[in-house]
């Protein structure tokens, strides 16, 4: 399988990646080396294998439906770029 | 006391319990270093401020003798590891100005056992890449060079930063992470061990994600003891990380001199690799021998899956990538683009601003092979072949206590070398990327020089949550190893 241009401009757009439109033949041709290298999978047979699900044998743990972090709104806004008064902003999105 | 800088951990680590050093004294000399090492740019931050407040506070640990096992003895901390008021970059400049309002549960466990913390080192952009070219800081330049050369190398990567820190003597040890050889890869290029421990044997919370079910932390250090060390004082179980795992963490350095006697020890066929340097394949047989001398069983294993192995995580980790890469959105933390039109703009261009080439290439194919009506064909089949990668572990240690093999396919190339093809680059990690797959503990450390003059390291890898034997039989070979060499100090101002 490859990729041509219009699938390299989907996937960006599903990415949310600005792809400019020089960028888009190399980028397909980048993508294309490595998909065509992945190709060699197809060699083996995998009927009847389980998909990986875990690295480690363990049963993930559950723990209580409990409030563990303080009220720390300055410190999750401290790094937002053009934040106010504990809201992130953003351009408008409702008319 | 002189030659602080060359002191190991652990020899460090005892001056300082025998009152022959201050932190203090050992804090300034690793600073001086730094700053005379600027050249490498192995550090993206330095934190002397910092590192000379804890310095003296654990001096003062010291006088009213309540010191802990880490106490004043100052490191260097991948800037992948979140902390608290110090800039954390992951080498990205979609990140240039984040400064964390937590600290990483590893590194806390670090500080909590008296380390002091000398700034924070250079990676490839979110720890993708094999030789520490992707960083949005530059390459951090290995301290070793070819004999009768100038050439600039790679330290390896991504914990580039980390690795040429500890070969070039700026700290006494590092934390490093690694998702298919960013420990080991470093290591073996730099003359310096490195240990990536069991999936879950460290917390990976407050850890800049890039393959959540491959990342894990460990130390790159001088030697075996001082990774051992290292490691039992980051490994933890983690209430904020459901992978860490709820197992005793073993006293490692205890059990470090019981030798190899009756193990056995496998070498698998496949890892005898087309374009790997005769070097390699000769150093390789030798660390065999040296075992086998100290009373090991060598026995042959197969591992038949090995040749999938990289195409595979070269499906797993960009597709884990893409998906983690998803909250760098320009709007909550890290680089937000200007002259933008609505929102999806400010997120697409955000983040084709913020991230550099490598990452923009591997969220692309993470997000094709994810996508609808490719995910059976790349996804699942990739998360099948790693089952049959890891069940060939299982059969090989129905043989063996651990394997041997060769760490890297050649010794440091130099920087632009191989950065312009990107399977070029990613075969390099053709002997360390099974293991993350598998999940198992890895350790690398130096065994020889090429002709010319440039490290080798060879690789042990181990039986889940098996550490203290992969650390006792890397103990018996660099014994035998007697590494000694240190690059030359090309790098310091005249």
């Amino acid at each position: 399988m490859s990729v041509d241009k219009d699938t390299v401009r989907r996937i960006a757009r599903l990415a949310r990646l600005k792809l400019e439109e020089d960028r888009v033949e190399p980028m397909v041709q980048e993508l294309n080396g490595i998909l065509a290298w992945v190709e060699q999978l197809k060699e083996v047979d995998v009927e009847g294998v389980p998909p990986m699900t875990s690295v480690v044998k363990q049963r993930l743990k559950m723990r209580e439906d409990v409030v563990t972090e303080p009220d720390n709104a300055d410190a999750l806004m401290a790094n937002a770029p053009g934040g106010e008064d504990h809201f992130f902003v953003v351009p408008k999105v409702v008319e | 006391m002189s030659g602080l800088t060359d002191l190991t951990l652990a020899e460090a680590r005892d001056a300082v319990a025998a009152k022959k050093v201050s932190s203090s004294e050992l804090t300034e000399a690793f600073l001086k270093a730094m700053e005379a090492a600027r050249s490498l740019n192995a550090f993206i931050t330095e934190t002397p401020e910092r590192a000379f407040e804890m310095a003296a506070a654990s001096d003062k640990r010291i006088a009213a003798g309540n010191a802990r096992p880490l106490e004043g003895l100052p490191l260097a901390i991948k800037d992948l590891y979140c902390t608290k008021g110090v800039r954390t970059t992951a080498g990205s400049k979609i990140l240039h100005n984040y400064v964390p309002q937590y600290e990483s549960t590893v590194s806390q466990n670090l500080w909590d056992n008296g380390a002091v913390m000398l700034g924070k080192a250079n990676l490839d952009e979110f720890a993708m890449g094999s030789s520490n070219e992707t960083s949005y800081f530059g390459p951090c330049i290995s301290p070793w060079r070819a004999k009768g050369s100038d050439a600039k190398l790679v330290p390896g990567g991504s914990s580039g930063g980390s690795a040429c820190a500890v070969s070039a003597n700026l700290c006494l040890g590092a934390t490093a992470t690694d998702t298919g050889g960013s420990i080991r890869t470093p290591a073996a290029v730099t003359g310096t061990t490195g240990i990536k421990p069991t999936y879950g044997r460290c917390s990976r919370w407050g850890i800049v994600a890039f393959a959540s079910s491959l990342d894990q932390a460990g130390p790159i250090s001088h030697t075996v003891r001082d990774c051992a060390i290292m490691l039992k004082a980051m490994a933890s179980v983690d209430p904020k990380d459901s992978t860490s795992v709820d197992l005793p963490v073993p006293d490692y350095e205890a059990g470090l001199e019981a030798g190899v006697k009756g193990l056995r020890i496998g070498i698998p066929k496949e890892y005898r690799v087309e374009g790997t340097s005769p070097e390699i394949d000769a150093i390789w047989n030798k660390g065999a021998d040296w075992l086998k001398a100290q009373g090991a069983e060598i026995v042959e294993v197969s591992l038949p899956h090995t040749k999938y192995a990289l195409p595979t995580y070269y499906i797993v980790a960009p597709a884990e990538a893409s998906s983690n890469l998803a909250r760098y959105d320009g709007v909550r933390y890290g680089h937000r683009a200007e002259g933008i039109e609505d929102l999806i703009d400010l997120y697409q261009k955000s983040r084709a601003e913020g991230f550099g080439s490598e990452v923009r290439r591997r969220i692309l194919i993470g997000t094709y092979v994810l996508s609808a009506g490719y995910y059976d064909a790349y996804y699942l089949r990739a998360q099948k072949l790693r089952s049959l990668i890891a069940r060939d572990f299982t059969e090989a240690f129905k043989q063996c206590d651990m394997l041997l093999t060769p760490a890297t396919p050649g010794p440091a190339f130099a920087i632009g070398e191989k950065i312009s093809d990107p399977v070029t680059m990613y075969l390099y990690d053709v002997f360390t990327v099974t293991v993350n797959l598998a999940g198992l503990p890895s350790l690398v450390l130096p065994a020889g020089l090429t002709e010319s003059g440039l490290p080798l390291g060879l690789q042990f890898i181990g039986k889940a949550f098996d550490e203290a034997t992969l650390l006792r039989a890397g103990r018996a070979l660099e014994v035998a190893a007697q590494f000694t060499a240190k690059p030359q100090p090309w790098w310091r101002a005249p």
